[in-house]
């Protein structure tokens, strides 16, 4: 069909085009060419080459964990990624911090008229590989195209499904007093990545972001443990905003030492230099897990064994004191609090 | 990491802690003059730990929540404005006018910009010739050296639509009318690193002399910070009254000579309004008649506003270090960072804020 395209008087404007236009999203023939030319050879299959407006799925047995989350990040491209691998590696972790694995997502594009197709070919280039890394299929999806300066160049939505096996049950609110906070990595990358590469900062960094599927290392500690009470990928808001919730949820207390938080130097001199708490900023391919305190060994031994958990290490304890507040212990063994985010993080004057 | 972890150290901590019990023999109290120093006190815990009897009172070094109410409101409705690209530091973004800051300007329409450098903001005027680009300039000695090279360079490029907002506060006046003031009751006091970065020690020995404290510049980490109290203690102990330079890896005696022109170049000392203190004599900078053309104040006849101070807000005496944060009725109650009715609730320099983001646990046991 699409050589039939190619052949007719009228040449391919996907082919005069070097950009999206609007007929890209109306819905007629620049759709479907926009279809079958870019978006089937990245992410065909069985299920999404049928093109029917909606995805027939036959789940395997056991719980269905359902999802949705909007990517808007600026800039679209930044190291170590880019906003294509972010949609899908954000909905599977989304997915697989209830313990289930995932199986299927949706991704939908909102496209700023004028937009590359170079860039959304890397776009979809990102998200294939990151879909094959996590092994998820993309079944389903859509594409609007809007006039210039309605949206930024290009939006993402990603929805995802998995399974939740026999017997798991996680959940912010399973914490128990005793529980070890287990942290899989360095906090801060993804955030300051982002920040970083912004143009209008005066300094330049190696910071990466740290955006990776974590589905693989969940399913090793699923594998290994059955006393895993609460996991979170601490997206924004950082790991405080995931202790916080977790705190009010089980209405524990949290406890973290201050020296145990594994931050890279990169992403602690830009932090030093903004004067913004690489607790508060967001990671893409972090875990923080709350586990039985003696099964905390195994499970740290499990997350090391994989690519994303390789650093893991404890980093606090729950407490059954100050119920629904996390407390950092400071070298001088003093206490302060670890509060929610209020909203963005703003450098300071001076 | 260099520079950072030798002066967060816990046993070098320790270490200072049990010297300065050696020599403790009656109750003193310290004022830590700059925001930055109360924040990093209360996150580190010194303030918990040090021996009985010193108590830490907390100083006006905080630039948001002295910059007064009338120039925020200014900086609201200059921001307002179709023709303008407002740029202001992060920090200044969520302080409260009369009615609203400037992320509702911004929500509302406004063009504002959060920017890291006054140069940046010179660099947007550069770059749209058609709009009117202003930056809002607050801070003490600190900022205003680079404030002062952001209005030179827009002078040597003669660009016109680049204008500057400017609320500049200096250290040593405000010193003098807190040590000046009968209820004071402050024995020594930390001066703020950064500032004697900038201006050196000249201005604090006849404050030291006249007032018969000890003045101890001091830096912004732990260390700095309980090196500079054992400092002020000891000299309390032995009953003299000097300026001494905790910060000697950053202050020079005679300062940044560098940047004490560039300052004087551009701006000249005036009487100034502090929020919550009041207006104290030749105590800020305004730009020099020779830069008239870019104070925004004299671009932008905004009108006199009358602004609000919220009735509760005490920030002025917690700025002079007469009131605990915790000891206002409306801490953590009606006032809280997200909807704050002073300055010092908001910014990362506030006492306010310092105490609510970190020691409301400790005030609970109290």
């Amino acid at each position: 069909m699409s050589g039939k395209i190619t052949n007719i008087a009228c040449p391919s404007p996907m082919l005069q085009h070097k950009t999206v236009q609007l007929g890209h999203g109306s819905g007629g023939r620049l759709s479907a060419e926009l279809v079958e030319k870019l978006f089937l050879p990245y992410f065909g299959n069985e299920i999404l080459d049928k093109l029917d407006d909606q995805a027939i799925l036959q789940p395997p047995p056991g719980k269905l964990a359902f999802t949705t989350d909007s990517f808007v990040v600026d800039p679209i491209f930044f190291p170590g990624g880019n906003i294509g691998d972010l949609a899908v590696n954000g909905t599977v972790n989304d997915i697989c911090m209830s313990g289930a694995k995932p199986y299927y997502i949706s991704v939908s594009f909102i496209i700023e008229e004028g937009f590359s197709f170079e860039d959304l070919h890397r776009i979809l280039s990102a998200m294939k590989q990151a879909a094959d890394i996590a092994g998820v299929s993309v079944v389903t999806g859509d594409t609007k195209v809007v006039n210039k300066g309605c949206c930024d160049g290009i939006f993402i939505n990603t929805s995802g499904i998995g399974i939740v096996g026999e017997g798991i049950n996680i959940s912010a609110a399973n914490l128990q007093v005793g529980d070890h906070i287990i942290l899989s990595g360095s906090v801060g990358d993804h955030g300051m990545a982002i920040m970083t590469s912004r143009q209008n900062l005066s300094f330049k960094t190696e910071i990466r972001s740290d955006t990776a599927a974590l589905n693989g290392m969940v399913a090793k500690i699923l594998q290994d443990s059955n006393h895993v009470h609460a996991m979170r990928d601490p997206t924004r808001g950082g790991v405080a905003a995931t202790l916080n919730e977790w705190a009010k949820s089980s209405q524990v207390g949290i406890e973290i030492a201050e020296d145990t938080l594994p931050v890279n130097v990169p992403v602690r001199s830009a932090c030093e230099l903004l004067g913004i708490d690489p607790l508060y900023v967001a990671n893409e391919g972090k875990l923080v897990a709350a586990v039985a305190a003696e099964a905390a060994p195994e499970v740290i031994k499990s997350m090391r064994q994989t690519e994303t958990g390789k650093n893991a290490v404890l980093i606090g304890k729950v407490v059954d004191d100050h119920p629904g507040i996390v407390a950092i212990k400071t070298g001088l063994g003093t206490n302060r609090i670890l509060d929610m985010p209020i909203g963005e993080q703003l450098p300071r004057i001076c | 990491m260099k520079y950072l972890d030798e002066y967060r150290d816990a046993a070098t901590l320790k270490k200072i802690l049990a010297a300065l019990e050696k020599i403790v023999t009656r109750p003193w109290v310290i004022m830590e003059v700059c925001g930055g120093q109360t924040h990093a006190i209360v996150r580190s815990g010194i303030d918990q730990v040090l021996p009985d009897g010193i108590e830490l009172v907390h100083g006006p070094g905080c630039p948001v929540c002295v910059t007064p109410i009338q120039t925020i409101d200014m900086a609201l409705a200059i921001a307002s404005r179709p023709e303008v690209i407002f740029c202001s530091f992060g920090d200044m973004l969520r302080v409260p006018g009369s009615e609203k800051d400037l992320f509702a300007v911004k929500s509302e329409g406004g063009d504002v910009r959060m920017v890291y450098s006054p140069l940046e903001a010179v660099e947007l005027a550069r770059k749209n010739p058609d709009r009117e680009v202003v930056f809002f300039a607050i801070g003490f000695e600190t900022t205003a050296p680079g404030n002062a090279l952001a209005i030179l360079q827009a002078a040597r490029e003669g660009l016109r639509n680049f204008s500057v907002l400017a609320s500049h506060v200096l250290v040593p006046p405000a010193l003098k009318t807190l040590l000046a003031s009968p209820e004071n009751r402050v024995n020594g006091y930390l001066a703020a690193g950064h500032v004697c970065t900038v201006m050196g020690l000249k201005e604090y020995y006849d404050i030291a002399r006249e007032f018969k404290v000890p003045i101890v510049a001091a830096g912004l980490e732990p260390v700095d910070l309980l090196e500079g109290i054992y400092m002020v203690v000891k000299q309390l102990e032995e009953g003299t009254n000097e300026v001494a330079n905790q910060y000697s890896r950053s202050v020079r005696r005679a300062g940044n000579e560098h940047a004490q022109k560039a300052m004087f170049q551009v701006f000249e000392i005036d009487d100034q309004q502090w929020r919550g203190i009041g207006m104290l004599p030749k105590s800020g900078l305004a730009i020099n008649k020779e830069y008239a053309a870019f104070d925004a104040q004299r671009k932008f006849p905004v009108g006199n506003h009358h602004a609000e101070e919220s009735e509760k807000c005490v920030s002025g005496l917690v700025l002079q270090g007469l009131l605990k944060p915790f000891e206002c009725e409306a801490f953590g109650r009606e006032c809280v960072p997200e909807r704050p009715l002073g300055a010092t609730m908001v910014s990362s320099e506030g006492a306010c804020a310092a105490y609510f983001k970190y020691h409301r646990m400790t005030e609970a046991k109290q």
